[in-house]
């Protein structure tokens, strides 16, 4: 008789117990889809970079700051973000180099007589809309969030190198630590915080313009609206975010 | 027709069928396991992006903005915001400055040497036109560049002439603009003091939209600038809140 009892008790706990747990389960899954501090909300953004070429020194402050901020290791060829040298002489021929190779020599070029004009160009990864690099990836691990910047999940990278190849900035490389593909995320955990990236917040001379392009009073807004625009590579259509102003038709 | 396929199907040698059981006992089983089996949320990639996202954002921040250091420091502050490193955050030259804010023992970086001032003012062709730079093996060799210079507020050695010495970008833009034949002072009134404190003493701009008017409103004679009615165009801005004058968009 008790044994009959118990079992109506346990079926009626039941009943109470399974949906009492799903709500529970689905309230804890609510307060984990929102990242930081539950106020910031991804799609009401849209993240982007405006790079001003003429005003460039070509000083370096920003790949510093970058492999600071971003545990990038120091040696030269390893970079989220980097600054090319474009020299072009009278002949015609254009040389492009990357100023991080000279780090530690004195910065300062003497005059060439037989060049016609010469720039920096900063480099980072352009958060295209239509990412290459998301579209090869064997094992889903790299994605585009909801305002715009393309992140790699380190724990499911396989370090295939297959998006390094497809990459038409050449923008990522293979962290010699972690063995996994590390790109620019325009310091994704500075910028949902408010914070600038790292190399917009050093560049003395405001070369670099970081903002939403969501929001009509973000400096990267009127960047847009004062300056002719260029990105790099436009016939691929990976819609890079990233816009360079006054860029020669030099550059690649 | 159905003694036909009959006949077909009597055709096939008895290893293939068994193979094919096999076959379709594999697939039928690849099929259940990944769409009835598997929970949704091991398939599902949400999950494992939003575990990036925190993993992203639970990264330590080294610099701490431009904004926090004139808290504390507001010597420094108050005489960098007029001169000519006022666009310059403190972290360019002092380095990452996070852990100085949470713990103030920690002093961040003063470079104080010649070496490091030359990372943006040594002459390079590449670097361009305006922005000052010098011969670091001709200027003053051996001293340090803050004996001459504060760091806070640097002055240059010598008044510039012309507007486009420093404004040598917006000089650039504007020969190519329709405004190219105006000179600066036609819109600007420049106090003589704008050459030795370029930051404080600032030239003014146009602040009545009648000035853009006198060519471009309806009445003025001026036959080559465009048009418009003042009275119905914009009337609550001034011309260049929406127009860059030093690159005019073109009718």
């Amino acid at each position: 008789m008790t044994g009959i009892m118990n079992r109506r008790k346990f079926l009626k706990n039941a009943i109470l117990f399974i949906p009492a747990a799903g709500l529970f389960r689905r309230s804890l899954r609510d307060a984990h889809a929102k990242p930081g501090n539950g106020k910031y909300d991804p799609k009401q953004h849209l993240y982007g970079m405006g790079i001003d070429v003429d005003k460039c020194i070509g000083c370096g402050l920003c790949i510093e700051a970058c492999k600071t901020e971003n545990n990038v290791p120091k040696e030269p060829f390893f970079c989220r973000t980097w600054v090319e040298r474009y020299v072009i002489k009278k002949d015609g021929n254009v040389t492009v180099e990357s100023i991080e190779a000279q780090k530690g020599k004195p910065r300062g070029r003497a005059e060439d007589t037989d060049v016609v004009r010469s720039f920096f160009v900063p480099k980072l990864c352009n958060q295209c809309e239509n990412p290459p690099c998301v579209q090869v990836c064997p094992v889903g691990a790299t994605f585009r969030t909801e305002d715009g910047v393309v992140l790699v999940d380190s724990k499911r990278c396989i370090g295939c190198r297959y998006c390094i190849q497809a990459c038409p900035y050449g923008a990522r490389y293979l962290h010699p630590e972690t063995r996994t593909a590390d790109k620019c995320t325009f310091c994704y955990h500075r910028i949902v915080k408010g914070l600038l990236p790292a190399c917009v917040e050093v560049c003395p001379t405001q070369a670099r313009v970081f903002g939403d392009l969501k929001s009509m009073a973000s400096r990267l807004v009127r960047f847009t609206r004062i300056n002719k625009l260029h990105v790099l590579k436009p016939h691929l259509n990976t819609e890079p975010k990233v816009y360079y102003a006054d860029l020669d038709g030099e550059v690649r | 027709m159905l003694e036909k396929i009959k006949a077909l199907f009597r055709e096939i040698p008895e290893q293939i069928k068994r193979l094919a059981i096999v076959i379709g006992a594999i697939i039928a089983g690849v099929v259940t396991i990944r769409y009835l089996i598997l929970p949704s949320s091991l398939i599902d990639t949400r999950f494992h992006r939003e575990s990036t996202v925190e993993r992203e954002l639970a990264k330590n921040i080294a610099f701490a903005g431009a904004s926090v250091c004139g808290n504390c420091h507001v010597d420094q502050a108050g005489k960098k915001k007029d001169g000519y490193h006022k666009s310059l955050s403190c972290e360019s030259c002092h380095g990452p400055a996070q852990v100085h804010i949470e713990n103030p023992s920690t002093k961040p970086a003063a470079p104080r040497g010649r070496e490091f001032c030359v990372f943006c003012h040594a002459y390079d062709q590449s670097r361009p036109t305006g922005f000052p730079q010098i011969s670091p093996v001709l200027h003053n060799p051996i001293k340090a560049c803050i004996t001459c210079h504060n760091p806070h507020d640097p002055v240059p050695p010598e008044t510039p002439r012309e507007c486009s010495a420093c404004h040598a970008q917006i000089a650039s833009i504007k020969t190519v603009s329709p405004h190219a034949l105006i000179g600066c002072a036609s819109c600007h009134n420049v106090p003589a003091k704008h050459k030795t404190t370029p930051r404080s003493v600032r030239p003014s701009k146009p602040e009545t939209r009648e000035f853009c008017g006198k060519c471009h409103g309806k009445e003025s004679d001026r036959k080559e600038a465009p048009k418009i009615d003042l009275a119905t165009h914009g009337e609550r801005f001034l011309c260049w809140e929406c127009h860059y004058p030093h690159r005019p968009e073109r009718m």
